[in-house]
């Protein structure tokens, strides 16, 4: 093990203080969600987290999320691609738009999607008649995670867009590459990770989400219910401990999927030979 | 220079603070109530107020708290330090006595009427001229009809509504179970939204126009025909319907350690008396006091009215057999 040399002192004490601080903030209170929910024996337990109610959550809730932060991906990266490289009129309130949906308190964004996509909506008056349902069912629920997550892959991708100098496009079409090969083979490798930390950071922000989505969801057992949902169901009947359950559930699956996404982000950071 | 500056801004912000605390030596009472009583109890709190401040030669600020039974309780079983407590049902404050150790669990005979110094009841909130002619409660369950009502598991007045309906379809059918399990699942098949409470229910059926029929708590019905007009909604009393007895009561072990039982108790003794009888009437809650009642009578259309010890054996039971994780109303849910 060799130790490189560095210029500013602090190793230890800042590593002390990253540890203790992640305890008090994230490790305790977590540590506190799985020992009540270990108050519950393991058959009782398990009988919880599958219930068929519960399970129906669980795929609204982490498939929406889901398919929420892929289609924020995209498009985010495309709000991204026009916010750096292109000037146009009113460009500095499209920026300050983007960050709307993280300053307005989620319940207000729940009521006014729902005030507009209801059969009564500005919205949802045009769509009811083809058939398509928006309030008060599972497309709610995503329109809302969409809504919640949009700045999320916008600021990741931005700043590394702005780093991303036009001259290697430029050389890469001297190369002889054509315009798609350039992006994909050029530009969008070097977007990748942040473009996965957003994703990331969307899909835990969905999952989390109860304020905005309680409105719009019309909250049908094994239809239209999130899991946020079913664990202030069981609070609200005083089943402390079964609401622990499916939280800790929650957290397990979220992490796992956090750790896979971050793996393949270093993976794809290592591909393309940048450091991490 | 400028720190100085800070800490004697500060020293007089303190001061001042510390001086407004001391001027107001009064003695303030905090109940914690449910959703639909915010009117009530703004009426209720400033004659009260009046009231002993003449009789005890006392200051009182009443503060109130209000939202979904349940959360209501859940705060103060966690510490809120709630001096008096009126809620939607008995089941939630027995849930205080029974998780929070705050008052003595025959708490519900300590006081007139089950501890109810007001009643209500459920009835439906249909669209003007009732154009889906809707009467009594057999016509909630015809196909293509579109019923809102709140979730029962995280709406107090929503279990009431349930319970209603199943004890019609028990009058209905000879006490059959099954029949009365049949009628409510073929109800809840025709609720397009749960809203988690009973004013987001509301909301859903007048403002967002959803739904042909609301099942609402009386006073919610008559209040929103005060605030909407009655160009817009109606009223239909069902045939028969429950007894909805929002029970009210003193945490013992807040007012002893605050010292404020006896503020508390007069407080809640207030609500019987015929002054405390009238707002109750004016804000669309069924007066308990015959000669108060019989002033509002007209307000308050006739129904046969049963209630919940004789159909469902009280709400302990109630909610075991029907709203607890795997009851009754998940079945109506998972055998699809």
């Amino acid at each position: 093990m060799s130790r490189t040399a560095r210029v500013l002192p602090g190793f230890g004490l800042s590593l002390g203080y990253t540890l203790a601080y992640l305890s008090l903030i994230v490790l305790v209170p977590i540590t506190a969600v799985f020992s009540k929910a270990a108050s519950l024996s393991w058959p009782e337990f398990w009988s919880v987290v599958t219930a068929p109610r519960v399970l129906a959550s669980y795929r609204l809730s982490f498939g929406a999320s889901l398919l929420a932060a892929g289609i924020n991906t995209v498009f985010g990266l495309l709000l991204a691609w026009a916010l750096v490289r292109y000037r146009f009129p009113g460009k500095k309130l499209v920026d300050a738009l983007v960050d709307l949906p993280f300053a307005l308190p989620t319940a207000v964004a729940g009521i006014a999607l729902t005030a507009l996509y209801a059969k009564n909506g500005w919205l949802g008056q045009y769509l009811e008649p083809l058939g398509i349902k928006v309030a008060f069912g599972p497309l709610g629920v995503l329109v809302a995670l969409i809504f919640i997550g949009l700045p999320f892959v916008v600021r990741t991708v931005q700043p590394i867009l702005e780093d991303l100098d036009t001259e290697i496009e430029e050389a890469a079409a001297t190369l002889g590459a054509r315009r798609w090969q350039t992006f994909h083979r050029v530009v969008l490798p070097i977007l990748l990770p942040a473009l996965m930390t957003g994703f990331a950071l969307a899909f835990a922000r969905a999952v989390g989400e109860y304020g905005s989505v309680i409105f719009i969801a019309g909250n049908i057992p094994m239809v239209s219910e999130i899991t946020p949902l079913m664990i202030v169901t069981k609070l609200e009947q005083y089943e402390y401990a079964s609401a622990t359950a499916v939280a800790v559930v929650m957290l397990v699956f979220s992490f796992l999927l956090l750790l896979a996404i971050n793996a393949l982000q270093t993976w794809t950071a290592k591909r393309t030979g940048r450091q991490v | 220079m400028p720190i100085k500056w800070l800490n004697r801004i500060s020293a007089i912000v303190l001061s001042a603070g510390l001086l407004s605390i001391a001027a107001r030596a009064e003695v303030t009472l905090l109940n914690v109530s449910y959703d639909p009583t915010r009117e009530l109890y703004q009426d209720i709190n400033a004659a009260f107020a009046k009231r002993w401040e003449a009789s005890a030669k006392e200051k009182v600020v009443i503060k109130q708290s209000h939202g979904g039974a349940a959360k209501q309780a859940r705060a103060v079983i966690d510490g809120l330090e709630a001096d008096v407590v009126t809620l939607a049902l008995a089941y939630d404050i027995d849930e205080i006595a029974a998780r929070g150790k705050l008052l003595p669990k025959e708490w519900q005979k300590r006081l007139p009427h089950n501890s109810s110094p007001y009643t209500s009841t459920i009835v439906f909130l249909v669209r003007k001229g009732n154009p889906r002619a809707i009467k009594d409660w057999p016509d909630l369950v015809k196909p293509g009809l579109s019923v809102i009502t709140p979730n029962p598991k995280t709406s107090g007045g929503a279990r009431w509504n349930y319970l209603a309906a199943w004890g019609y379809a028990l009058k209905a059918n000879g006490n059959d179970e099954g029949k009365a399990r049949e009628f409510v699942t073929k109800l809840y098949k025709n609720v397009p939204i749960l809203d988690s409470g009973a004013r987001g229910s509301t909301t859903t059926f007048v403002e967002r126009g959803i739904g042909d029929v609301l099942l609402a708590w009386e006073n919610e019905a008559l209040l929103a025909i005060k605030e909407l007009g009655p160009e817009k909604v109606e009223i239909v009393v069902p045939s028969v319907s429950i007894l909805a007895e929002p029970p009210v009561t003193v945490v013992d072990k807040v007012v002893d350690k605050r010292k404020t039982r006896k503020v508390a108790e007069a407080y809640l003794e207030f609500l019987y008396s015929p002054e405390g009888q009238d707002l109750i009437g004016k804000n669309f809650y069924r007066p308990t006091l015959a000669e108060v009642a019989a002033r509002y009578e007209k307000q308050f259309p006739k129904v046969a009215l049963f209630n919940i010890e004789d159909v469902f054996g009280g709400w302990q039971k109630a909610q075991k057999t029907h709203f607890a994780d795997g009851g009754l109303f998940d079945q109506i849910y998972q055998k699809q």
